[in-house]
């Protein structure tokens, strides 16, 4: 089977995000871009599928303008087998990209669908659980294990109670949590060959998907800073000030 | 263990900076057909670039002609040169010497033009490696250089592999250029295997800190180019600050230190952070923010430690070989051309040999030539030295002496018998508090389950001589706080925090029993400096 | 007027707390609140939401298919309730980030996640950037609002409330394609460290891995989760994945206590969305002490099994 793995474009995970000085967005001017790191452990299980003899071709799919072919390249370095960019100059919000995605996969027939749990810069969570809604397929998100049996996965989840197994039916979407794995590091010459697998670009408007809907995104502020508090003299004096904020 | 996968290039070239990558650009424009590779051990090209800086924009003219049209993303050009002499509170002006006159250069992101510079490279077809640290070097059967091995990654703190692990792999090159900058790990190898030093000075070095800052509106006037001397440093240490305004409201300020200095408990970061509250930088900074900061340090030698660039298949190019002006504060220029120097002469020969020659014959070497006693002059203090500095600036370095360099490792004076100057400073209240703090602004990472990159060769010293002689200064040089001396059950105990680490070096070089030995840690480690 | 359905989340006895956060961020929108309760005998459950402030009715669907909160087939259900609404919410839980996303896609609409603050009823506040910056964003007006509330940003409504409870069939069927195998609960021990609603974390001050166990117990006096500082992880006294900071874990817990922590820059990053901060330093001059809402000077060692014996 086929699978696709959708992987975004996003400020680096070190980068010390600012906002503006006029609130119109975070400064990511000079700053380092890097594949979101949920999407990396996504395709890093991709991979190892793939190895593991389950499945024989792995794609990678980004949305954007041509800047995201560089992440599109690292996944092909890290192993994947082919790259389809849907090039647009809009930023798309989930509903839209989830589309957009699904029109992919009416094309490309996977069996399975992996992304990773949410990008770093807009912390959605939502286009996995999105796309397995608009295809009316399984959606097993926050997946920390999964475990393939033929045309089923097994699939067990981080949630907050602990972790809970469920059983899908492929074709599903699966979203990656942290603890899934450890992604590869990419070797110096597979970069070299990365260069020459296919990398497909298709225009939005070929997919025919319309953006609508947007939610309107305005002005940024920086977190409110954290003010000196009230000392108090012992323990005794602790707990009292605890239990009239009601938190003991 | 199974044998590494090797690539092959005609010309391998290691440090993505201004001189790397003058020669790797360089070297596709006299032969488009080599196959030329760049690697780098930051995660990204200008991550662990960091410099003021002003530049001379000759060799970028000469190298990029039409740059200008399509010039860097951080690129000023100055508007006025300002040299300060300040005391406690007090600031007087003194008159622009000719080699900080900048009228011409530009006020650049070192870090955001060597990404710039990268691009060019990589569609001049450079196959440019950010993420890969050379680890070692690769000798051939006849003793050669023949190009470098990438470390491991995914190995733990036991140096055992992890589920990740990757070996790394060598890279052939009948020419290796080693352009790692100051203190470079493997050049420090290269220039000991092959006794490239032994006609030179020892090298002496400085420690150049540096933060970006986003000041108040109105606060920075862009193109103006400051420099101070004095305070905060006594007369024996040599140093000043920069301070650079950029445009947005951006301030770039920093402080270099000459690592000779003597004081056994002297705290070069604490310096930088005073400079900042002289009411003069003070009134620039307050209200404003940090985004950016960090260290680097800087090859301060000159003429007379530069060591012999060419050895068996390499080159030692740029500041890895200590190309810098000290008296202009610039080395951008020299590198760039140092490394144009080295492409234009593996292009014509395809060899090694005979660099060093031509080197000594250039550009760069008669400009470190004329400068050359302006450093070594302040070995007798403040005063004497910038008389003496007049001296030869009047004269354009013909006087017939030359005075020697020290080392920097033998300078410090032992605690017993040493009373510290009054320093006079201040209580202070412009953040980063303290290194840790300022670390943060660094973005510095490291995956905390690898080998320590700080070898310490024999770490007894630290808890018995060091900590009577010196008492640890390791402690206080190290802009990142690396070193801590913890107190344990046992007594007092060296804690390395090698995750702060930002590769300055500063370690390597001062340590006066030398056994710091900075090794690079795994690819993609270190700062992630954004226009620095 | 606002017309919101809040999806309760449950485990099938006992409503959590996460559905009365919920309402307090619908007051704060205005109109009217119902709650939607879907399970297989959810009766008490139901009643519990009735017993919310300013719910105007609770709708309880049973339904065996119903019993597991499988996206699959809650999304459908509430979307067959979707039109009579204008605002459909849920909880930035695991269960409501699986869950509003897929209702948000079948009623064809972008979501709003992590509702941090109300400035109208189609205008919120959420972070982004892991919280490093907060942005306004707004709904189109003629379009059914889906979102998710982030939980620590609203306390629990008050359980002064009697709405009526309207029991419907269920209106969607079963998807065959997705089913529950089992839930391994983390029991017995510790909350986990990244979604406690408490957390007590220790320093390098307590100076050993054996003293760390003062910290441990306080934890479970508390009901806490428990984290360390790099410094105290770096000498070895607890593990790596204790490590609350920038380089370990980002939390949020409503309580943190940091006993002989500094305060360093590295580690504040990891808690700055913390509801309330308590520190505990022998040092005055410590940094943590300009961020901590309820700061105490003074010996961990004696302040700790004072603070723990006062807790009764």
């Amino acid at each position: 089977m086929k699978i696709l793995v959708g992987i975004k474009r996003v400020v680096d995970y070190n980068v010390r995000v600012r906002v503006l000085p006029d609130g119109s967005g975070v400064d990511t001017d000079g700053v380092k871009m890097s594949v979101n790191p949920f999407d990396e452990i996504a395709l890093e299980e991709a991979l190892r599928i793939r190895e593991a003899g389950d499945a024989e071709e792995v794609i990678v799919v980004s949305a954007g303008g041509d800047e995201c072919q560089q992440q599109l390249r690292t996944g092909l370095a890290m192993g994947a087998d082919r790259a389809i960019q849907i090039q647009t100059s809009e930023s798309l919000q989930p509903l839209s990209l989830a589309r957009a995605f699904l029109k992919v996969i009416e094309r490309e027939e996977p069996g399975l669908v992996i992304l990773g749990k949410q990008a770093i810069d807009d912390d959605n969570s939502q286009t996995a659980q999105m796309l397995a809604g608009l295809w009316d397929r399984p959606q097993a998100t926050f997946a920390s294990k999964l475990v393939l049996d033929g045309q089923t996965a097994s699939v067990t989840r981080e949630v907050d109670a602990g972790m809970e197994t469920i059983e899908v039916d492929l074709p599903a979407v699966v979203s990656v949590d942290l603890r899934l794995n450890e992604p590869r590091f990419v070797k110096l010459p597979d970069i070299m060959k990365a260069k020459r697998k296919p990398l497909d670009v298709i225009p939005l408007e070929d997919l025919e998907v319309s953006v609508e809907g947007n939610i309107n995104v305005g002005h940024h502020a920086s977190p409110p800073q954290r003010e000196k508090g009230i000392m108090v003299e012992d323990a005794a004096q602790l707990v009292q000030e605890l239990k009239n904020r009601g938190l003991i | 263990m199974t044998e590494r996968e090797i690539m092959e290039y005609d010309v391998i070239i290691v440090g993505a900076g201004p001189a790397g990558l003058s020669c790797a650009i360089r070297l596709k424009q006299q032969k488009p057909e080599l196959m030329v590779a760049v690697i780098e051990k930051s995660s990204e090209i200008g991550a662990h670039i960091l410099s003021g800086a002003v530049i001379e924009p000759e060799p970028l003219d000469e190298l990029l002609p039409g740059w200008r049209d399509n010039p860097p993303p951080i690129c000023i050009p100055v508007e006025n040169d300002e040299i300060w002499l300040l005391s406690q509170k007090g600031r007087r002006r003194l008159p622009t010497p000719p080699q900080q006159k900048n009228h011409g250069n530009f006020i650049v992101s070192l870090g955001a033009m060597c990404a710039w510079m990268a691009a060019r490279a990589e569609a001049l077809e450079v196959d440019i490696f950010p993420g890969y640290a050379a680890s070692e070097i690769r000798y051939t059967d006849d003793g050669a250089v023949g190009g470098v091995i990438i470390g491991d990654m995914g190995i733990d703190r036991d140096g055992k592999p992890k589920d990740t692990y990757m070996q790394g792999i060598e890279i052939h090159a009948p020419i290796t250029v080693f352009s790692e900058g100051v203190r470079g790990h493997l050049s420090k190898q290269l220039i000991r295997k092959f006794e490239l030093d032994k006609d030179s000075d020892p090298q002496t070095y400085g420690i150049g800190m540096k933060e970006l800052w986003r000041v108040q509106p109105g606060k920075s006037k862009p193109g103006l180019v400051q420099h101070t001397a004095g305070w905060p440093l006594d007369s024996k240490t040599y140093g000043g600050s920069f301070i650079y305004h950029l445009d947005k409201d951006r301030i770039a300020i920093g402080f270099v230190c000459g690592l000779d200095y003597q004081d056994p408990e002297f705290v070069p970061f604490e310096a930088f952070q005073q400079m900042k509250n002289h009411p003069m930088v003070h009134e620039i900074l307050a209200g404003g923010e940090i985004l950016s900061s960090g260290a680097r340090a800087i090859a301060e030698g000159g003429y007379q430690s530069l060591p012999r660039t060419e050895m068996p298949g390499a080159l030692i190019v740029g500041d890895a070989a200590g190309t810098l002006n000290v008296p202009k504060i610039k080395g951008t220029h020299q590198a760039m051309r140092c490394g144009i120097l080295a492409a234009e002469h593996i292009a014509e020969t395809s060899a090694a040999d005979g660099f060093d020659a031509k080197l000594r014959e250039s550009a760069v070497v008669k400009e470190l030539y004329k400068v050359r006693n302006i450093r070594p002059a302040f070995y007798k203090g403040f005063w004497r030295g910038f008389i003496r500095a007049a001296i030869e600036t009047v004269t354009a370095g013909k006087l017939p002496t030359t005075l020697s360099v020290h080392a920097d490792d033998s300078s410090l004076q032992k605690l017993d018998g040493y009373t510290p100057p009054d320093r006079k400073w201040v209580d202070r209240d412009l953040p980063p508090r303290d290194r840790l703090a300022s670390v943060y602004f660094a973005a510095t990472e490291h995956d905390e389950d690898q080998p320590v990159h700080l070898q310490i060769l024999e770490p007894d010293i630290c808890t018995t001589r060091c900590v009577e002689e010196y008492d640890n200064p390791c402690t206080r040089f190290c802009p990142a706080h690396v070193y801590e001396m913890v107190e344990e059950d046992a007594g007092k105990q060296l804690q390395i925090n090698s995750a702060n680490c930002v590769h300055c070096k500063t370690c390597d070089i001062k340590d006066p029993y030398q056994i710091i030995n900075w090794v690079t840690p795994e690819g993609g480690s270190g700062p992630n400096y954004q226009n620095m | 007027m606002s017309r919101i359905l809040i999806i309760a989340e449950h485990d099938g006895q006992v409503l959590n707390i996460s559905t009365a956060k919920c309402v307090s961020c619908a007051k704060a929108i205005g109109g009217e609140i119902d709650i939607a309760v879907f399970g297989n005998g959810i009766d008490a459950v139901a009643a519990e939401a009735a017993a919310l402030d300013s719910v105007n009715k609770v709708i309880a669907v049973n339904a065996e298919h119903l019993e597991t909160p499988l996206a699959a087939n809650w999304a459908a259900e509430t979307r067959n309730m979707a039109s009579d609404y204008s605002h459909l919410l849920g909880p930035s839980t695991t269960f409501g980030k699986d869950l509003m996303p897929r209702v948000a896609a079948l009623v064809g609409v972008n979501q709003v996640s992590d509702i941090m603050a109300v400035n109208g009823p189609s205008s919120f506040k959420r972070p982004i950037y892991a919280g490093n910056a907060i942005v306004d964003v707004e709904t189109p007006a003629d379009a059914t609002a889906v979102a998710t509330v982030r939980t620590a940003s609203w306390k629990a409504a008050a359980g002064s409330g009697n709405a009526a409870i309207e029991q419907r069939a269920a209106d969607s069927s079963p998807a065959s394609h997705t089913r529950f195998v089992g839930m391994e609960v983390e029991g017995g021990e510790r909350p986990d460290l990244q979604s406690a609603q408490r957390v007590v974390s220790g320093g390098r001050a307590l100076g050993s891995e054996e003293n760390f166990g003062i910290i441990y117990s306080l934890a479970d006096k508390l009901g806490a989760g428990v984290g360390a500082s790099r410094a105290a992880v770096d000498a070895g006294y607890c593990p790596n994945d204790m490590q609350v900071g920038q380089t370990g874990k980002i939390i949020s817990p409503d309580l943190y206590m940091a006993f002989g922590i500094s305060g360093a820059i590295q580690h504040v990053t990891g808690i700055k969305d913390a509801g309330t901060i308590v520190a505990v330093n022998k040092d005055p001059e410590a940094p943590i002490f300009e961020i901590a809402d309820i700061g105490l000077a003074g010996d961990l060692f004696s302040i700790i099994p004072e603070f723990e014996s006062l807790l009764g």
